[in-house]
């Protein structure tokens, strides 16, 4: 079932892998001593009754009928902290500590959707600075 | 000389530590809902131009131009079914393009909406990160290679190998694909109306495949899984959206994804990899 599970490994509680960080948790991984995990369910599906205001004004400003590619974004965590992966940068940003966290997967996914945008769109994203750099007209 | 400004802006000083950023978010950073250096444009100016006579680069460098102008839709006339044509647009547009395109067709786009009234060659909407793109008729093969993220739709059939390396995003399909469609497959979904070729999912990771028709062959580690409640809403919602919602809904459709059998594949003994392929 979405949600639930992750490299073969069950999800058993929304803060697994903020009190969990080695991952290792399905017998698989503990055999060959090795995890590579997304840390999150890469096939769940968002649920568009939890969409914030935020994100409604964006798929607005956009022209599109629902998330579109924010359908793949959620929040993952990475050792030990809460983040989302920005794949501009190919890589996770953490999310500042003391954000609330909320207590299910789905508006985590929207927190995470709602930052990645601010960050992406802001001028203190990395790919501005290399925009500058290496544009070539 | 791009090296040398890299340079002077001393990028070149940075250690890399590992994949973590600690450039950490603003929550209450001001709402900006596209790119620092994106052009302002305005969905209700609306122009037209006819490519008949124009290059590929000509046509890209005015549909650039437009944008600049401030003008939110865009359609292009006669396109002649020349390659690269709108690639690379990382804005916010409707882009119309009246006829057909070669190879390469709207590839490394971020952003825009963009509809084809006639086909698309090769590799259409290659590196796709975000926006949609509808082609009213048939694609060739390799479409949405690479594909990160938005809709891509095809009312008709494709060719081979569709998805290929799909990191994400959706791909639609009204009619047939070709083989090895979905084709080591990372994530994202895929959505086939019609029948899919040989070896399809060949070599998946993660993802998922729905497929209306049959199936000529399924690939190394690529299996049917059962549909869940959210899984049939998604389809519902996504098939409604592009008008390509069978008549008889959506409960003959099949659901593929990876057996996860090649997960940590390097790590598996030599008899194992036998078992695996």
């Amino acid at each position: 079932m979405a949600g639930t599970s992750y490299k073969g490994s069950e999800i058993r509680d929304i803060d697994q892998f903020l009190s969990d960080t080695s991952g290792l948790g399905s017998d698989r991984e503990k055999e060959i001593g090795q995890h590579i995990g997304y840390r999150y369910d890469v096939n769940l599906l968002p649920d568009y009754q939890r969409v914030t205001p935020f994100l409604k004004t964006y798929m607005e400003v956009m022209g599109w009928d629902d998330l579109n590619w924010l359908e793949d974004v959620h929040m993952g965590y990475e050792e030990g902290r809460p983040a989302v992966f920005d794949r501009n940068i190919n890589g996770w940003v953490t999310i500042p500590e003391g954000t609330a966290l909320p207590d299910n997967q789905q508006d985590r996914d929207m927190l995470a959707r709602e930052l990645l945008i601010k960050f992406q769109m802001s001028k203190r994203h990395p790919m501005v600075d290399l925009n500058k750099a290496y544009r070539k007209f | 000389m791009q090296e040398d400004r890299s340079h002077a802006m001393g990028m070149h000083s940075e250690q890399l530590r590992g994949r973590s950023q600690q450039m950490f978010f603003e929550p209450d950073a001001e709402e900006n809902f596209v790119y620092p250096d994106a052009f302002e444009v305005d969905y209700n100016k609306r122009t037209e131009f006819d490519a008949k006579d124009m290059s590929a680069k000509e046509t890209n460098l005015k549909i650039r131009a437009l944008m600049q102008d401030g003008h939110g839709t865009i359609v292009v006339k006669n396109p002649m079914a020349r390659h690269a044509m709108g690639v690379g647009i990382l804005n916010r547009l409707n882009l119309y393009f009246e006829g057909s395109l070669g190879y390469f067709g709207v590839g490394v786009i971020d952003g825009p909406n963009v509809r084809i009234s006639g086909r698309v060659g090769w590799s259409c909407a290659e590196n796709m990160m975000a926006g949609t793109v509808v082609v009213e008729k048939n694609a060739g093969s390799l479409f949405g290679a690479a594909i990160r993220g938005g809709d891509l739709v095809c009312k008709g059939h494709v060719g081979a190998r569709t998805g290929i390396d799909q990191k994400g995003g959706s791909i639609l399909v009204g009619g047939d694909t070709g083989a090895f469609s979905g084709f080591m497959m990372q994530r994202g979904r895929m959505v086939v109306c019609g029948n899919a070729g040989h070896n399809l999912g060949d070599s998946m990771y993660d993802g998922t495949i729905f497929v209306g028709g049959s199936v000529k062959s399924l690939g190394v580690d690529c299996v049917p899984a059962e549909m869940s409640d959210p899984d049939r809403a998604w389809l519902k919602r996504k098939l409604a959206l592009y008008g390509m919602l069978p008549a008889e809904g959506i409960d003959h459709f099949r659901k593929y994804i990876a057996g996860k059998q090649l997960w940590n594949y390097d790590n598996l003994e030599p008899s194992e990899k036998k078992l695996v392929l």
